[in-house]
């Protein structure tokens, strides 16, 4: 899957509008078929951004509900931005839309003046005219309520991850110590429940791309003379039924690893304290865990070694509920049906995986589940994963 | 050349019809008279290929709409054997490639009490298109155990080796490898299963199938004719593909040139990389259109680079886009894999879509079965692929599960055998 939480997206043209006082809300996409730009709809406003020009095909429009479809018909990449009437504060924006592209800007406005502008090249203040939203009677949610359900959000997931993050440390710390004791039996007892919080948190883990190569790499996706590290590494060695002519690692050797697995964790742990996030990324975050599930955990493909693979499954899945709770309260004033859609199907794959426990954390291995219980869990994740891939695009509307 | 009996006389006026210029059902041109390897008119593909010529059919003829891929093990040890199954597989094609039965007699030709030249499926069917290109992996040089088997392994050139492990890769030995394979490409499926299945048949004893691929819908163009196909991701695939009438490229970029190869054997050959890359495709059918066009650095649309443009423009991948980023993302499937960022070197690639049915947990077992043809796979595969497996967006979403290379040789001469040149 994509790992989005700290990247360079275009999705993230969004992010500077949400971290401003949400007055307004706003979506962008591609929109590469270039339909509904010339349609007479009095809410849809075509705008052409060339070189020297940026056209709108209304100057004003009713308040609620506004979409700019936004085509590039210049040589370079553009920008269209509103602003408010002074030009001063983003009320919303698109950004890179290349040549011949058209992106969309959807915006909820109230009544008032503004400044539209394009900026071909990026640069300058570019070229500005006044936009005016005439009052339609509809009423405009623009809330300092919503502002509230967003911050709660930004603060409790970036709790959640720190929290987390702070476990996975101690949890790998105690790993570590026991590994290279050679107390073979309680390190391979404690291994999936440490990677549990690693799992949690996966996709802001593997973002750190210096970082999740050494910690968390397969052996299959090793280059040729690349060293392998990290957790999958110390697992083959606690577990090596499945290998062939495998010589076990020297005390020498397990330290090495430890040391290297530890010192990276703490890198990432001091990494991750420093995070923000933004709600497309809590957004995001939930349907890539998810991800991780269908590619990685319910085909067992994970922890190839120890088996483990439900305890990831699980965790993944914590991840992504607690992702999708966070921004719930904000869905629930946009799309209600799909919040309950998605209670709904969260819990449908809870409770199968449910059915898969030993004791109270832990899980059978994945060789005991029979094809019918694997194929039933793979259902339930594509049930859940295709409603969760709607969720950023319904939050932020 | 011996002539039996034409499938297609079986069907009386259709011959005429295609004198006539075009076949209403197949709608695609006729070219008999084109030489091999040449383009059919206006790029189109042709009724049918001549088997011989200097190159073999099927690398630079406009790619078909269908496939059938198959590798074999080579299950004898005695050279004449092999010798003698590529002189039988040479006449074979031939006729097929013409329409005619894989055998002298024919499907309906012969006696009652034994089973028939040609299996059957094909009568009445048109030529299709037909190609058949066969090409030699390592194992024929020497085996896994290091034997060689044929007398061969002095002539090996360097580069036809095992491919290396690239990151990504879950093969499956038997999905991978072979020491011959037979490409069968038509515009019926039909034709080419007919192709692959009655030149297996005369294999029997000397090879045997290790493992096969059908392929759909040709994910290349291989001439500037052609209209560019999507891949399963629903995106147009192979745009700055090498094609037909870019003769230098050809020259620089597919063929092998004199010296290239012990004893020149390989001269006018090419190399052949086969990769079966699966797509997950239900995970990938989940990202916003926005993110799918920015992994690829084209517009799902009309194929346009994201910098601007038609879809053969140019990709600006310098182009600066905002918040100090480029407008094509550092690790869109466009740039990785840019001729630029490889010293220049091209493929011509003739990949075909694959569904082999829904996999144990109900997704499709789907994807590219990615086929491209090179000069050299130390210049124009390995690099690529590596940059491909460590920076391309793409990869999230792609599993390779099948591999192989193969030497083909050049096409057979007018009473020559294909491979002739090797075991001269």
């Amino acid at each position: 899957m994509r790992s989005t939480p700290l990247p360079t997206r275009p999705a993230l043209a969004v992010l500077a509008v949400l971290a401003l006082p949400l007055l307004a809300a706003c979506t962008e996409s591609t929109d590469t078929a270039g339909d509904g730009a010339a349609g007479g709809d009095a809410r849809t406003v075509a705008v052409t951004s060339s070189e020297d020009a940026c056209e709108l095909s209304a100057t004003e429009a009713p308040s609620g509900t506004l979409r700019f479809d936004v085509s590039n018909a210049g040589s370079q990449v553009t920008e269209f931005y509103l602003l408010d009437a002074e030009g001063l504060a983003i009320k919303g924006e698109v950004e890179n839309v290349g040549p011949q592209a058209t992106r969309q800007l959807v915006l909820n406005l109230p009544a008032g003046d503004y400044t539209t502008a394009c900026k071909p090249g990026m640069t300058g203040e570019g070229i500005r005219a006044a936009f005016t939203v005439t009052d339609s009677g509809e009423e405009v949610e623009v809330s300092a309520d919503e502002q509230a359900l967003v911050e709660q959000a930004l603060t409790s997931y970036a709790t959640y991850v720190r929290d987390q993050s702070d476990q996975l440390l101690e949890r790998t710390r105690e790993f570590v110590d026991l590994y290279e004791a050679g107390d073979d039996d309680a390190a391979r007892e404690l291994y999936p429940l440490a990677r549990v919080h690693w799992e949690r948190i996966e996709t802001v883990a593997d973002s750190f791309g210096d970082l999740d190569p050494k910690m968390d790499l397969r052996e299959a996706d090793l280059e040729p003379g690349q060293e392998w590290t990290g957790w999958h590494r110390i697992e083959k060695d606690l577990w090596p039924a499945r290998a062939e002519d495998y010589t076990p690692l020297t005390d020498t050797e397990r330290e090495e690893f430890a040391q290297d697995l530890l010192a990276n964790t703490e890198k990432l742990d001091a990494r991750i304290q420093e995070l923000d996030f933004t709600v497309d990324q809590i957004a995001n975050g939930s349907r890539g865990l998810l991800e991780e599930v269908a590619t990685g955990k319910v085909t067992g493909e994970e922890e190839y070694w120890s088996r483990t693979d439900l305890y990831d499954f699980q965790a993944n899945v914590d991840g992504a509920r607690v992702g999708f709770e966070g921004v719930a309260p904000i869905l629930e004033t946009k799309d209600p049906a799909l919040a309950t859609e998605l209670d709904d199907r969260f819990a449908e794959l809870e409770a199968l995986l449910d059915q898969h426990r030993v004791g109270e954390d832990g899980f059978v291995s994945y060789d005991e589940l029979s094809p019918a219980e694997v194929k039933e869990l793979a259902n339930a994740v594509n049930a859940l994963s295709e409603p969760l891939s709607r969720l950023t695009a319904a939050v932020l509307a | 050349m011996a002539m039996g009996l034409s499938r297609r006389g079986l069907l009386g006026g259709i011959t005429a019809g295609l004198a006539g210029g075009g076949l209403a059902a197949g709608g695609y041109a006729v070219g008999h008279e084109s030489p091999a390897g040449s383009v059919g008119s206006a790029g189109q593909v042709a009724a049918s290929y001549p088997f011989r010529g200097v190159h073999q059919a099927g690398i630079t003829t406009p790619a078909q709409d269908r496939l059938h891929f198959a590798a074999f093990d080579v299950i004898t040890e005695d050279r004449a054997a092999l010798v003698d199954l590529l002189r039988r597989w040479t006449e074979a094609a031939e006729r097929m490639t013409q329409g005619l039965d894989a055998g002298p007699i024919g499907a309906v030709g012969g006696a009652t009490n034994l089973p028939p030249d040609d299996t059957g499926e094909a009568i009445g069917l048109p030529p299709g298109g037909l190609t058949v290109t066969i090409g030699f992996g390592p194992g024929l040089f020497r085996d896994a155990e290091g034997r060689d088997r044929f007398g061969l392994a002095d002539r090996r050139p360097e580069v036809l080796r095992e491919l290396p492990h690239f990151p990504g890769d879950t093969l499956d030995p038997a999905r991978s490898g072979g020491d011959l394979c037979v490409q069968a490409c038509a515009q019926d499926p039909q034709v080419a299963v007919h192709a692959i299945r009655n030149l297996a048949r005369i294999g029997f004893g000397t090879v045997a199938v290790r493992w096969s691929q059908l392929g759909f819908g040709r994910t290349s163009t291989t001439s500037t004719a052609q209209e560019t196909p999507r891949n399963l991701f629903g995106f147009k695939d192979g745009t700055a593909n090498v094609k037909a009438e870019e003769t230098a490229a050809l020259d620089e970029h597919v063929w092998v040139g004199p010296g290239e190869s012990p004893g020149d054997w390989l001269a006018g050959g090419s190399y052949l990389v086969a990769r079966r890359i699966n797509m997950t495709i239900e995970v990938w059918d989940r990202q916003p259109l926005g993110d799918q066009e920015d992994f690829i650095g084209r517009t799902k649309g009309t194929g346009a680079p994201l910098s601007g443009g038609e879809e053969h423009t140019a990709p600006d991948l310098d182009m600066p886009g905002s918040n100090g980023t480029t407008v094509i993302a550092q690790d869109a499937h466009v740039r990785v894999v840019h001729p630029d960022l490889h010293g220049g070197a091209r493929m011509l690639r003739r990949g075909y879509n694959f569904v082999d049915g829904t996999d144990a947990l109900g997704g499709l077992d789907a994807g590219l079965f990615f086929l491209a043809y090179v000069r050299d796979p130390d210049t124009h595969f390995i690099p690529i692929q590596s940059a491909m497996a460590r920076h391309d967006a793409l990869m999230e979403y792609l599993k390779v599960t099948g591999s192989g290379l193969f030497a083909v040789p050049p096409g057979a001469g007018d009473d020559g055998f294909v491979g002739q040149s090797l075991f001269a």
